[in-house]
């Protein structure tokens, strides 16, 4: 009896020992003829063009929802189909990615193509996890310069959108005529149109501050569009645009709420007619043109006038560092038909996002006059770890204390300055301690 | 499993001193077998508690970032993580936002619980259904829990602020966006989740009390009051202890009432140490040492909390056993 129940343990133990060595096989590599792209953009020799390509290869990104998920799922069976490479594809919901992305960086188990967002790359870029796309014949030209900059670390291109997207000012026409009241030009006009539309149930403005990346992005058009940047957060710029947020909240022409409003949330108040005006990416255009809502579009101002240059927006393609030279080789080719002309249309088309390359941009506004606004700022957007203050890896140290100060000043528990000059010293701290 | 062992041990003739080494043998042999029906817990301990823990220390000594993921370096700093944690303007915030969150939550979670059960004593028609009904906050997925709160209190189309309007007050309570009312806002949600677990263990304990002391009580002419002062009250002791005691290590741990409702925020008002050290590691800067510090700090407390319990849970064992 002993003896056979010891026997079946270890038996046990001998299965889980088993279960738990196992790994599964990487794809062999076949021999496919390589480059299929003409021209790789710089002078540097690639090493990989004799490699031959795989032909499966693996793709994170955190398109997780609908329609996002499957609009994105049809540019890579478009791209599958072109190259012949097999794409198997894991979405994965935004705040689960960045975890994934280190188990797999430790356990050196990264995809062939990760997809990730933009103000993010620098960062991963700084760990050494990635591989500069020019490496694997990745296609460069007539790209936004602004997209290829926040793109580079230390010199090298790590990562490229296939579409980059911008905020604006849409505003609900009805009620601008029902008011007779021009589309705001300018913060004072912001302010008093926000004013005049609030009445009962509906407010006049409608921004997002929550406690993410997503508050600092959206205060940052008000912040340059003042003349302040994030490598001094308490300047008089920043505190004039802090200001403006809070005034507005504390006048009650926006939802105290908006510190918890995500960008969908604030898109649906719109949609909803419960506000006049929205601060909202381009993104959105495709539910709106759907929805009844009679909306325009004008551009965040500077405080006077004139646009204010906005963030870059958007997901860049990378390809992480891998051993294996064919699943790289045949990731740059997937990458490469992504940043195509035709791939970018569509998906850009699908999306509502403004195509990378600046003739494919044009030719966006032609078949959707909405685009025309947003196209136009592209060619302006900063990059948010690029100039003026150059944050590359340590944009995070800074953009942290920002959200929270913005959430300090807009629920009342500090004053925009106070909120600021903290914020200052935290960001100091923080890139001292790097 | 015991009986293998004893058996095994019982078995054996008075021994002649030929048999000695066979003994040996076989009394290694047993400890072998009994270290194997050990084993299962043991590994399951070490893996899943003494390795993430120590883990955790380990990483409260090192500059732990999201390099370390791709290079494996983690150079060790001393107690940097530690002396950067104090003097962070969000420390002492979170500190007295969890004593105010755990004090509040046991407070009346206890009370509220204790309130239901006695209530539960008295017979009458439903009972049993009404109190089933009473576990459904307990039996509830958390999440869910935090957004129905979310809705419940939003400040423009909350039931809580119509409710309040129909009372006759005017003005509109931002419950999850006032920085002085976002931690009660959680609060309140934490007690809500809580008061079931109490009432649960506490109607237990109270039916356990003697029926007959009541009954000799009565006679005596004890009032209600003073059957429950006197009577009650003490020989509950026990009971309300544990569930104190485990409510506390319960509360110090909660993180997704939190994370579900407020985030934390607004401007980290109702961060409590938990949470905190998790946006602290987990978001956009990725401190993982400065967050593993902060979970040590928690660590050390729930410890403290925790050996109290184990103690008191033996004395009580002890005397019951005596």
């Amino acid at each position: 009896m002993q003896f056979r129940t010891r026997m079946a343990s270890i038996g046990a133990v001998a299965v889980l020992v088993a279960a738990c060595g196992g790994s599964t096989a990487t794809p062999s590599a076949q021999p496919t003829p390589a480059g299929a792209t003409p021209g790789a953009a710089t002078p540097v020799a690639t090493p990989v063009a004799s490699v031959a390509a795989a032909k499966t290869i693996t793709e994170w990104d955190y398109q997780s929802a609908d329609p996002q998920k499957t609009q994105w799922q049809k540019v890579l069976d478009e791209c599958s189909a072109t190259t012949g490479i097999t794409i198997q594809r894991q979405a994965i919901p935004r705040d689960e990615l960045i975890n994934k992305v280190l188990l797999g960086a430790q356990s050196k188990q990264l995809p062939n193509v990760l997809r990730i967002d933009n103000p993010d790359l620098q960062q991963i870029a700084d760990t050494g996890a990635l591989a500069p796309l020019t490496d694997f014949g990745v296609d460069l030209t007539g790209l936004y310069p602004n997209l290829v900059q926040a793109g580079t670390y230390k010199s090298k291109v790590y990562g490229i959108a296939p579409g980059i997207n911008g905020m604006a000012l849409f505003y609900n026409k009805d009620m601008f005529t029902a008011a007779g009241l021009q589309p705001p030009t300018t913060w004072a006009e912001i302010t008093s149109a926000a004013k005049a539309l609030t009445k009962s149930g509906v407010y006049g403005m409608a921004f997002s501050a929550p406690a993410t990346e997503e508050g600092s992005w959206q205060f940052e058009p008000w912040l340059w569009g003042a003349g302040g940047d994030l490598s001094k957060l308490d300047s008089a710029q920043a505190v004039k645009a802090l200001q403006f947020w809070t005034d507005l909240v504390k006048s009650g022409s926006a939802s105290k709420s908006v510190v918890q409003w995500t960008q969908g949330d604030v898109n649906d108040q719109f949609v909803a007619g419960k506000a006049a005006m929205q601060q909202n990416g381009v993104w959105n255009l495709s539910a709106l043109e759907k929805s009844k809502i009679n909306f325009g579009i004008v551009p965040i101002p500077k405080p006077d006038g004139g646009a204010a240059p906005g963030p870059m927006g958007g997901e860049v393609l990378t390809i992480p560092v891998n051993s294996d030279a064919a699943a790289s080789a045949a990731a740059g080719q997937v990458v490469n038909c992504l940043l195509s002309d035709k791939e970018m249309a569509a998906w850009a088309t699908l999306q509502a996002y403004i195509p990378s390359r600046q003739s494919v941009a044009a030719q966006a506004v032609t078949a959707d006059p909405n685009m025309k606004a947003f196209v136009d700022a592209a060619a302006a957007e900063l990059s948010r770890t690029g100039p003026p203050a150059n944050l590359g890896p340590n944009y995070s140290k800074v953009s942290q204390p920002l959200w929270t100060a913005i959430q300090a000043a807009l629920s009342g528990a500090k004053s925009p300055q106070d909120a600021l000059t903290g914020a200052q010293q935290q960001a100091a701290a923080a890139l001292a301690g790097s | 499993m015991t009986r293998v062992v004893e058996t095994g041990a019982g078995d054996l003739p008075p021994a002649p001193v030929v048999l000695k080494g066979r003994r040996r043998l076989h009394w290694r042999r047993e400890r072998v077998v009994t270290l194997m029906f050990l084993a299962p817990a043991l590994i399951y301990v070490l893996a899943f508690y003494l390795y993430p823990i120590v883990f955790n220390v380990i990483m409260s000594v090192e500059k732990y970032t999201l390099k370390t993921f791709v290079t494996g370096e983690a150079p060790f700093i001393g107690l940097d993580n530690f002396t950067r944690l104090v003097n962070h303007p969000e420390f002492w915030p979170a500190v007295m936002n969890t004593v105010w969150f755990t004090i509040g939550s046991l407070f009346f979670q206890f009370t509220l619980g204790l309130l239901i059960a006695l209530f539960y004593q008295h017979r009458f028609p439903l009972n049993s259904i009404l109190r089933a009904l009473i576990l459904v906050p307990w039996l509830a997925p958390v999440l869910v829990s935090g957004a129905i709160w979310v809705r419940l209190l939003d400040q423009d189309y909350g039931v809580v602020n119509f409710f309040i309007h129909s009372l006759g007050y005017q003005g509109q309570i931002s419950w999850l966006t006032d920085p002085h009312l976002s931690l009660i806002s959680v609060l309140i949600a934490n007690i809500w989740i809580g008061i079931p677990f109490n009432m649960v263990i506490l109607y237990g304990g109270l039916q356990a009390i003697p029926r007959v002391l009541y009954e000799a009580a009565s006679i005596d002419g004890a009032s209600a009051w003073q059957r429950f002062r006197y009577m009650t009250w003490p020989l509950l002791r026990p009971v309300s202890t544990v569930v104190l005691l485990l409510g506390l290590v319960y509360t110090l741990k909660v993180f997704d009432v939190i994370m579900s409702i407020t985030r934390g925020g607004p401007a980290d008002t109702s961060q409590t140490l938990n949470t905190w050290a998790y946006s602290l590691a987990f978001t956009n800067a990725f401190n993982f040492g400065l967050g593993a510090a902060a979970g040590d700090i928690l660590l050390v407390i729930v410890l403290i909390f925790g050996l109290l319990y184990l103690r008191y849970a033996y004395r009580e064992l002890r005397e019951t056993t005596r």
